[in-house]
């Protein structure tokens, strides 16, 4: 044994373990985001369970098994729970009840020995609502204007059709809203802004005001008008309602304006539930948000995480590239250059949250405020640009990743041998020319290996962005049909801040969980993704150039 | 593409012409490309280091010192409406006022003096004015103390009216309390002293009689529920005794629930008023030193702090703090020093707890309280100064000098609450028990007096990294070793990239495991957690022991380079082991319950403690070092290994003696990449902690770092104020902190290359 400990090979297997320890990690933390975030989708049994509550009586639970734990009995004991049993260790289920309307939370810790039955009922529905969460419970019947059109088991072949119209009748209620409205919106703001720098400046063009005043009539009239509309699409989408009896036996009856979707998960088959395991995927990478951004969809922070790396690769690849020829190609090499390079190399270890204050008070307040003050004074004090946005969070994001860019593409360019620029130089060609006909050309592997780092970099950083434009909601898109279509000073949402805030700042953190999970999942792949691109695109710059440089 | 050789062959005349003009182009292209580059790269370069010297840019008002620049001097103005008891200046510091013993209010022009109004106040006739009082001095209210023990409560007032040409200022007297006086005392004696305060309706007036009596005297108005404009008054009296105590002055306290009453000889009686009806004497004590005497006293702003200013110029600052019993004492608290001459008058400021004090020798001193701070002593005139006003913003001063000249001084003085001493060291902070490390940049009241202790915030971003590099260094480390010198290549491939593409993954995901998954996780299974963290390495040096023992045979499923492999189902199964026992293991020895038996040896535990930032920030930091260090040991030459090893030392040896050795540059260098972004990291210590700011060692006790903070105050912060510049200064020790950090290891690994390449 001494023999054995004196050769070293315990501590050859004790570093082993610590990668073994690094790769369980890795894999594990990988894989429990892809299961928690993939499983959300899927369609889970619902329970009609009978249980013994804590007053004794025997109460009927519906809903989805969420989580288990063993706990102690003895913690259970001092928190309250009369336990009948003398395990030591009990088991307990967290059952999403939904109906928060009807019973205030749609959680419930159930303790196993306090279980009589559970049952699977196969006519037991979901109901998906756009408020207040799901509600569970058997359908009874369906009503078109207050009057029963289809009672029990024949409610279900009629409903997907009115199912189907009362979501149609919502796309256009929101298209209306959101779009028509929304544009007109606008309109009238423009007036008023048009107006106010006509008094800033002093004209009293009398032709200019009534031109105003005629515009503004003509808005209000399509505003009017508009009106209407949604007037007569909310009296049609109100025509039809289901009823529905809940676990504790009450009526509930729910308008089907305000439901997404019904459905029996019990009954279904395999095609059923992928089909609806697929819709719910859809929905979740193509929809908006609903209740406090813990149900619905995520698009509009892949929209705004996305546009945000747009603009900020626009902005940081020509600078990198510059800045990095520059230190390669012109600048003298010496103590200076060394200097340099050190200094630009560590700017990529500086805290994220450094760049984000620099951005706040250099961006938003010097530069933003400037502006407003010299090109928006019709707006102020309301500020348009002197304010958290996302030209700013680009900006930021683009000095932050800077040094990435800089850092590759100045590799690339130590990479290519010597002996090509002096072939072209030989050949007669400027040094200009010799940059921009083959060393560049050659380095540009390297240079989109250092963009794609920054922008995975990008994508996943969050502690900047809070300070510099990022929101929980944003009321409007970054992009939209609105001259002049890319509105820089607009706030955006975002992938990673989203699963902060929703984790973390929601008022219902239980319900959101697995929407968070399924976030962390797709911003995880996006990354993931970027960063296998870069590492395949630098080795095939290395298999290219190896012969090169022999 | 393929380049197009220059031709150079035989060429006509005008060919060569044309030739020699493309040359001249393509030279100028040349020349404006390199012009171009310079520029462009010079300017992304300076762009960078901008960051730098912005940060610095914000944080520098923090150390300018005041400054005060004279404004005007003139003779008092309205010199025949007597002599002035009371100055002040209204919120722009264009117009002051002088309250006279004649029963006057004249406002003037602050800076050239010229007389605006001259008001006489209802004084009735046949009374003389006896004493003077001036209530908190945002509240503008004073009163006169009148020789038949009554006195006349007035407020001097401005309001703005807005015009083409600009904003003028209109200066008004109105009576809260009616332009009667109401009756102090009922025996009508002369009030020789007086103090008054007021909010809402209630009204505290205390007043001392030519004999020494001290009378409390309470209004308040109750609005009648029928009309709104009749109210009922309602008056109590009740007189409370100073014995023997020569009356310097009265104070109020802005509560009005505090009256203390100052004597000549350095004497000061606090009494207890929430009870009007019943005053209470709490305590008599000496607030001035032996040879002393008191000259001049006031409230700080928030009607807490008490300034007592003495013959000797020294300037006390004391106020009530709690002590065991849970009894309230008058405290002395800090003393300031600066100026020779006897305190002649004191001025809080407004909404800060500054103040200035001028002395007999013309002097004035501008101070602040919490952060111990004299920002300035400087002499504004050559008389003695008699009476000092403060402007609301803090941005005038407004004295009176004994020959009859009224100076007007601006000051510059914005961030006086930042000090080493406030930032750094304990500060005794008004109502807490004692001095303390405190953050608390911002509170819903007007006179809260911010805590800028940035001890406690450093004090969480080291307990935050140090756990975090606990973790880190021997998992990074170890297994860096394993990888660049035990294991087979081909494993190597793909286990380097591995663990090298986690540096990516975004921290706001492992912040959100962390507090949403891991923490709920230890926190049920912290006896299991324990419990792994023992039985992993023991089980691993169990388990390599036996697998020794086996029959070369087996022995030889796993082979030399592939240990990682085949040992990650052998953690996983201790892991199990370990979670699955260790409920068993908190039956034996805690009696089922480990968070009960640390709470009663009084172990606090948070959910989100620093165990869990640990570990989150641990695997946030793994990569970046492992990879660092993979590489420095990785490119240790080989002749060393192999001579070492041809030599007849064992793998290990060399390892131990020759390649750590060699490579312990870059080792180091890993380290010190690995603490700066443990140091910086936000997003996991923000949601993986509670954020409060304490300081507590213990492994599960939260924290607040610097980085989380900024992250949560920053955008609350008002621009330009001493919290937003607090902040920048915050994120300017991070800035200087990581790069210095990066710039040793940069330049240690640069020397380790320099090193490898020559051997």
């Amino acid at each position: 044994m001494r023999q054995w400990f004196r050769s070293g090979t315990p501590w050859i297997w004790l570093t082993a373990a610590a990668v073994s320890a690094s790769l369980i990690m890795v894999i594990g933390l990988v894989s429990l985001i892809a299961i928690r975030g993939l499983g959300y989708f899927w369609p889970g049994e619902v329970l009609d369970i009978q249980y013994r509550d804590a007053d004794h009586h025997t109460v009927r639970i519906i809903g989805e098994r969420y989580d288990e734990e063993r706990v102690s009995a003895s913690r259970l004991r001092e928190s309250g729970v009369d336990l009948t049993t003398n395990a030591e260790q009990i088991e307990r289920y967290l059952i999403k009840t939904g109906n928060r309307d009807v019973g205030g939370l749609d959680f419930r810790w159930l303790i196993e020995p306090d279980i009589t039955t559970i049952e699977r009922p196969g006519d037991v529905a979901v109901i998906e609502r756009r408020e207040w969460g799901n509600l569970y419970g058997f359908l009874i019947a369906l009503k078109q204007g207050g009057q029963v059109v289809a009672e029990g088991d024949q409610a279900w072949p009629a409903l997907a059709q009115r199912l189907d119209r009362a979501r149609d009748l919502f796309a256009q209620i929101r298209a209306v809203q959101k779009e028509a409205m929304g544009e007109v919106n606008h309109g009238l703001e423009k007036l008023r802004l048009r107006e106010r720098m006509l008094e800033i400046r002093g004209e009293n063009d009398p032709e200019r005001r009534l031109e105003i005043v005629a515009q503004r009539q003509e808005l209000a009239a399509r505003y009017a008008d508009l009106e209407q509309r949604l007037v007569g699409l909310s009296e049609a989408i109100a025509r039809d309602s289901i009823v529905v009896q809940t676990a504790d036996g009450g009526i509930v009856e729910v308008p089907l304006a305000k439901t997404v979707r019904i459905f029996r998960p019990n009954s279904m088959g395999p095609t059923g539930k992928i089909a609806h395991y697929l819709e719910k995927l859809w929905e979740f990478v193509s929809d908006d948000p609903r209740e406090a951004n813990t149900e619905g969809g995520i698009f509009p922070a892949i929209f705004g995480t996305v546009l945000m790396v747009i603009i900020m690769s626009v902005i940081v690849t020509p600078f990198g590239v510059i800045a990095a020829v520059y230190l390669r190609e012109y600048a003298r090499q010496g103590v200076v250059t060394r200097l340099i390079r050190i200094a630009v190399n560590n700017l990529a270890g500086v805290p994220a949250i450094v760049y984000g204050v620099f951005g706040l008070g250099f961006f938003v307040y010097f530069v933003g405020g400037g502006i407003d003050q010299w090109m928006f004074p019709e707006s102020l004090p309301a500020p348009t640009f002197g304010t958290p946005g996302i030209l700013w969070a680009s900006l930021t994001l683009a000095i932050l990743t800077l040094p990435v860019v800089i850092v590759a593409t100045e590799e690339g360019l130590a990479r290519i041998p010597r002996s090509i620029r002096e072939g072209s130089l030989a050949l007669g060609a400027t040094k200009a020319e010799t940059l921009w006909r083959t060393v560049l050309p050659m380095a540009s592997p390297a240079m989109m290996t250092g963009l794609i780092l920054a922008v995975a970099r990008a994508a996943g950083e969050v502690a900047p962005l809070m300070l510099v434009g990022v929101v929980k909601l944003a009321p409007s898109m970054p992009l939209d049909g609105d001259f002049p279509f890319l509105h820089l000073d607009r706030k955006f949402m975002h992938l990673g801040f989203h699963i902060y805030d929703v984790g973390f700042q929601s008022p219902n953190v239980e319900a959101a969980r697995p929407l968070v999970y399924a976030t962390a999942l797709l911003l995880v792949l996006v990354i993931l993704v970027l960063n296998l691109a870069a590492i395949a695109i630098r080795n095939r710059l290395r298999e290219k150039y190896r012969s090169l440089e022999s | 593409m393929p380049n197009r050789p220059a031709s150079v062959s035989i060429v006509s005349a005008p060919g060569r012409r044309k030739g020699a003009a493309l040359w001249r182009w393509r030279n100028a292209k040349d020349v404006s490309a390199r012009h171009a580059m310079r520029l462009g790269g010079i300017s992304v370069i300076v762009a960078l280091l901008l960051i730098f010297f912005y940060l610095l840019y914000v944080v520098f008002p923090l150390f300018v010192p005041a400054s005060i620049k004279r404004a005007g001097g003139y003779a008092v103005p309205a010199p025949e409406a007597g002599r002035t008891l009371h100055l002040a200046i209204e919120e722009q510091s264009r117009i002051a006022v002088r309250i006279t013993d004649s029963g006057r209010a004249v406002f003037f022009d602050a800076s050239s003096g010229n007389v605006i109004s001259n008001v006489a106040l209802p004084v009735p006739g046949g009374v003389r004015i006896t004493s003077f009082a001036a209530g908190d001095p945002a509240g503008r209210l004073f009163a006169f103390g009148l020789s038949d023990g009554t006195a006349l409560v007035a407020r001097h007032d401005y309001r703005t009216v807005y015009a083409d040409t600009g904003s003028t200022i209109l200066p008004d007297i109105d009576y809260p309390l009616g332009d009667k006086p109401v009756v102090v005392d009922d025996r009508r004696r002369a009030l020789v002293h007086l103090a008054i305060e007021e909010a809402g309706d209630e009204t505290t007036l205390a007043a001392a009689t030519s004999d020494n009596d001290v009378l409390l005297n309470h209004i308040s108005r109750e609005k009648s529920f029928l009309d709104e404009d009749e109210a009922t008054i309602k008056r109590t009296l009740a007189s409370v005794s100073v014995e023997q105590m020569k009356i310097r002055a009265l104070l109020l306290t802005e509560e009005q629930n505090t009256l203390y009453v100052v004597g000549e000889k350095g004497g000061v009686a606090y009494f207890d008023i929430r009870d009007k009806q019943l005053p209470q004497l709490l305590q008599r004590i000496n607030v001035t030193a032996e040879s002393a005497r008191t000259t001049s006293v006031s409230m700080l702003a928030g009607g807490i702090s008490l300034v007592i200013g003495d013959s000797s110029g020294r300037l006390n600052q004391w106020f009530p703090v709690r002590d065991e019993r849970n009894s309230r004492a008058l405290t002395f608290i800090r003393e300031f020093h600066d100026q020779r001459s006897p305190i002649s008058a004191i001025a809080a400021e407004h909404g800060r707890k500054g103040f200035i004090a001028a002395d007999q020798s013309g002097r004035i001193g501008l101070y602040h309280a919490t952060a111990h701070r004299t920002l300035l002593v400087e002499r504004i005139g050559e008389q003695a100064i008699e009476t000092l006003a403060m402007a609301p913003r803090g941005n005038a001063l407004l004295a009176e000098d004994q020959a009859g000249q009224i100076l007007f001084w601006r000051i510059h003085n914005e961030h006086p609450e930042a000090s080493w001493s406030a930032l750094w060291q304990k500060v005794w902070y008004e109502s807490y028990e004692k001095p303390d490390y405190i953050w608390q940049s911002s509170s819903a009241s007007n006179d809260f007096e911010p805590k800028f202790s940035l001890t406690p915030l450093t004090f969480g971003t080291i307990k935050a990294a140090f756990y975090a590099m606990i973790f880190a260094i021997p998992l990074a480390l170890l297994g860096a070793i394993y990888t660049a010198y035990f294991m087979a290549p081909r494993m190597r491939q793909y286990v380097k990239p591995g663990i090298e593409i986690m540096e990516a993954l975004p921290t706001v995901i492992l912040g959100f495991l962390a507090g949403l998954w891991l923490a709920p996780f230890i926190e049920t299974h912290l006896p299991g957690f324990f419990l792994a963290l023992i039985a992993l390495p023991t089980g691993v040096l169990v388990f390599a022991y036996c697998w020794s023992r086996l029959p070369p045979g087996i022995a030889g499923w796993i082979p030399d380079g592939w240990h990682a492999a085949g040992l990650i189902p052998v953690l996983c199964a201790i892991a199990w082991l370990s979670f699955s026992g260790g409920p068993v293991i908190e039956q034996a020895l805690f009696g089922g319950d480990l968070h009960g038996w640390l709470t009663a040896r009084g172990i606090g535990f948070d959910q989100r403690n620093s165990l869990v930032v640990g570990l989150a920030m641990g695997f946030a930091v793994v990569p970046m070092m492992f990879s660092i260090a993979e590489d420095a040991v990785f490119s240790v030459p080989g002749h060393l290994t192999r001579g070492s090893l041809a030599l007849g030392a064992t793998p290990w040896q060399t390892l131990v003696r020759v390649v750590l050795l060699t490579a312990s540059p870059g080792i180091f260098s890993a380290i010190m990449i690995g603490l700066g972004r443990a140091v910086g990291e936000t997003m996991i210590v923000l949601m993986a902690t509670g954020n409060t700011p304490v300081m507590d060692m213990s492994f599960f006790a939260g924290m607040r770092t610097l980085s989380a903070n900024i992250a949560v105050e920053m955008p609350e912060a008002e621009v330009s104020s001493t919290h937003y510049r607090i902040l920048f200064l915050a994120a300017l020790v991070l800035f200087l902190f990581t790069f210095l950090v990066n710039t040793l290891a940069e330049i240690v690994r640069q020397r380790l290359r320099k090193k490898y390449s020559s051997l």
